[in-house]
């Protein structure tokens, strides 16, 4: 109050000091607002994320007589009373016989099984949008009020690879196939990109044929990574015949797009080691090569890590140019070998939230949540380790 | 000989070999640029050799795999256009936005929490940004403007535009934040000094200073935009469609690379190798944008000598 009253006997008293400070205020209300619509909307699509693939963690199953005997071998489906045959699912029927050769025991005998349903069922067990009918419904209901239908874990989605019945999917196969493409990244884009961060860093003079690499590798960098696989189409597949789909070609392609992360990254920690480390190794009367190989290499080599593995979790995430090379293929069992047909998490995760059935949705956010998980704990090793080894000089 | 030339000698041959495989892997990633623009260059001309390259550029209708295919790629260019100016009009207010919050008036504490956060944004892949634009956002939107009475289409360029958008603000954001912080505090000191508001100091004299950079963040905005594939692929849609309406379905150009290359087609059919033709025009338009962000960050660089950025 005193304040106001003074203003007008103030000589310096500005009008439009009031309005300016509301304008102030107003623009620091719009910079709060954006970092928090920015996060909130983090939240809200992790949320969303648990929310819609949870429930993939779990399958419903039912408890009923399963007969072992001659008729069930040659008909998986006549195993069971024909009032199921409409709920229970055909895959875990198919695996009647193979259960059998494995336990012989099992023949001429009538077991009480924990069956798995299928995914309509388990869909209306889950409450999403189901198709089944409503006889079926109401042995499904009678069932559960008995405490014969059960959701269990579904251990299947963890040991089994793609399928194109949904309760029978698994992301193993896109697990493994991610597993050979990352490796064969590594093992070419790791010694590359160090090897040229160190040529670029320690002995390259500044001429024009390092500018023109420097000019290169940003360029890289700004590369959609869509036009990768184009190289990777044209390039490995046509002309130098390598097999389509592979691991080995996937591999190659993303090695050539995480390149310049890790040259990038690998120059910063190598050009954080002070000279005094190279000075001192030349005055004891060592060779460059010496220097760097025994002791700016080992300082910088923290920073050099966190870099790869920020450039693997990046690739680990990446879609867009493996489809262009063929990893999109229904690939039903795990692969052994990077020269056969793969696909890799993101992949898969694309070919489920391409299909038609409810049940895949949920797979695809359960598979999401995993390979989310993956990153974040693959970007907090990075993190963790630069903050251990740093060396303040 | 003595021992010790000996060892001197073989030293320097492996000095030698050393230096020359370090050469060599330096070489790789410039044959790899190479690579790229030879690769798709070479398939482009076979593709513009069996049709014309000014109905490509110009032309209206885009209609593979039938008799008399035609390949005018606008309709095409104007969806991807389309996409984008929704994405950079969602993510530039709020990456700047962020930006300026983060590096002018988050105490240390929060800026130590939320950068973080924001950079979990980035990390997140672009399929699981397309999975949430289908299942989610676009669905969200035609119920929303059903609820006005206007349809929606599922495929509506509204969606990816939305969610593309999200995907770069931090790629706009944390080029930003860097940018500003790199403006000399003596600026800022003698702007309050001179009685001007925290706001206004920060909008008049700050931004103006980091214009160049900012900028710079933009346009690498801009390129990620077009060249980000996943959203689209997921939910965007197929058709080529000319017009203003964001509510209706429309394609870009790495939808259309993606749909020619998954087919079954034979690979030296017109088909596949517009694929090639549509990418040699995202590399060119990509490679200038790129080249003039980083020209505009080397011009602020020079101006307040940095070396952080």
């Amino acid at each position: 109050m005193t304040q106001q009253t003074g203003t007008e006997h103030n000589p310096f008293y500005d009008a439009s000091l009031t309005k300016r400070h509301l304008r102030a205020q107003a623009f620091k209300l719009f910079t709060l607002t954006s970092i928090v619509f920015a996060i909130s909307f983090l939240v809200f699509f992790l949320g969303d994320m648990v929310y819609k693939g949870l429930p993939a963690f779990q399958q419903s199953y039912i408890k009923i007589d399963v007969a072992y005997n001659e008729k069930s071998l040659a008909s998986t489906r006549k195993a069971i009373d024909k009032k199921y045959r409409r709920i229970v699912s055909r895959s875990w029927l198919r695996g009647i016989p193979r259960e059998v050769e494995n336990n012989p025991a099992l023949m001429n005998t009538t077991q009480t099984r924990w069956v798995l349903l299928n995914h309509q069922v388990d869909q209306y067990l889950k409450g999403h949008y189901y198709k089944v009918k409503a006889k079926n419904i109401k042995l499904v209901d009678a069932m559960q009020a008995d405490g014969l239908v059960e959701l269990k874990f579904n251990e299947i989605f963890f040991t089994h690879g793609d399928s194109k019945i949904p309760e029978n999917s698994g992301f193993k196969s896109a697990v493994v196939g991610s597993i050979l493409t990352l490796t064969v990244m590594m093992v070419v884009a790791f010694p590359l990109g160090v090897m040229t961060a160190v040529y670029l860093e320690e002995f390259a003079d500044d001429n024009r044929w390092t500018q023109l690499i420097e000019v290169n590798i940003n360029n890289l960098a700004a590369i959609p990574s869509i036009l990768f696989g184009l190289l990777g189409l044209a390039v490995f597949i046509s002309l130098f015949g390598m097999p389509r789909s592979s691991p080995l070609v996937g591999g190659l392609t993303l090695a050539l797009m995480t390149l310049p992360v890790i040259i990038v990254s690998s120059r910063a920690a190598l050009r954080s080691v002070p000279d005094s480390i190279r000075q001192a190794g030349y005055g004891l009367g060592l060779t460059k090569i010496q220097v760097v190989q025994d002791h700016v290499l080992p300082l910088a080599f923290p920073g050099i890590m966190t870099g790869s593995i920020i450039g693997l979790a990046h690739a680990m995430g990446e879609t867009a140019p493996l489809i262009i090379i063929g990893m999109i293929a229904f690939i039903p069992d795990t692969p052994t070998s990077i020269f056969e047909a793969a696909t890799v998490m993101p992949a898969q995760l694309f070919t489920w939230a391409g299909m038609p059935e409810r049940a895949y949705i949920e797979r695809t956010a359960a598979g999401i949540m995993l390979l989310i998980s993956v990153l974040i704990a693959f970007n907090t090793l990075a993190i963790y380790l630069r903050k251990k080894f740093e060396v303040k000089w | 000989m003595k021992p010790f030339e000996l060892k001197q000698r073989n030293h320097n041959l492996k000095e030698q070999i050393i230096h020359f495989c370090l050469i060599s892997a330096a070489t790789v990633s410039v044959l790899t640029t190479f690579g790229v623009l030879f690769s798709i260059l070479f398939e482009a001309i076979e593709f513009f050799q069996m049709r014309s390259f000014w109905y490509f550029i110009t032309g209206i209708e885009w209609s593979p795999g039938v008799d008399n295919s035609k390949f005018g790629a606008l309709p095409i260019f104007a969806g991807t256009f389309m996409i984008t100016l929704i994405a950079m009009a969602i993510s530039l207010p709020i990456g700047l936005g962020s930006a300026v919050f983060l590096s002018e008036y988050a105490s240390p504490f929060w800026r130590d929490k939320l950068k973080p956060l924001l950079e979990i944004l980035a990390g997140i892949p672009t399929v699981v940004y397309g999975f949430f634009a289908a299942i989610t956002v676009a669905p969200a939107i035609v119920n929303f403007f059903a609820s006005l009475g206007i349809q929606a289409s599922f495929n509506s360029a509204l969606a990816s535009g939305i969610v593309m958008g999200i995907m770069i603000i931090p790629v706009i954001s944390s080029l930003s934040d860097d940018v500003i912080r790199a403006v000399p505090d003596s600026q800022r000191k003698a702007s309050l000094g001179l009685g001007m508001t925290e706001g206004e100091t920060i909008l008049h004299i700050v931004l103006p200073s980091a214009l160049p950079g900012i900028i710079s963040a933009a346009i690498l905005g801009l390129s990620k935009a077009l060249g980000e594939t996943m959203i689209v692929v997921m939910a965007a849609g197929l058709r080529p469609n000319m017009t203003w309406n964001p509510l209706e379905d429309m394609t870009t150009v790495t939808v259309r690379i993606v749909d020619a290359l998954v087919g079954d087609n034979e690979f030296n059919s017109p088909d596949t190798l517009s694929a090639f033709a549509l990418g040699l025009v995202l590399f060119v338009v990509t490679l200038v944008l790129n080249v003039i962000s980083l020209s505009l960050i080397r011009k602020f660089k020079e101006k307040y000598k940095v070396n952080t950025l």
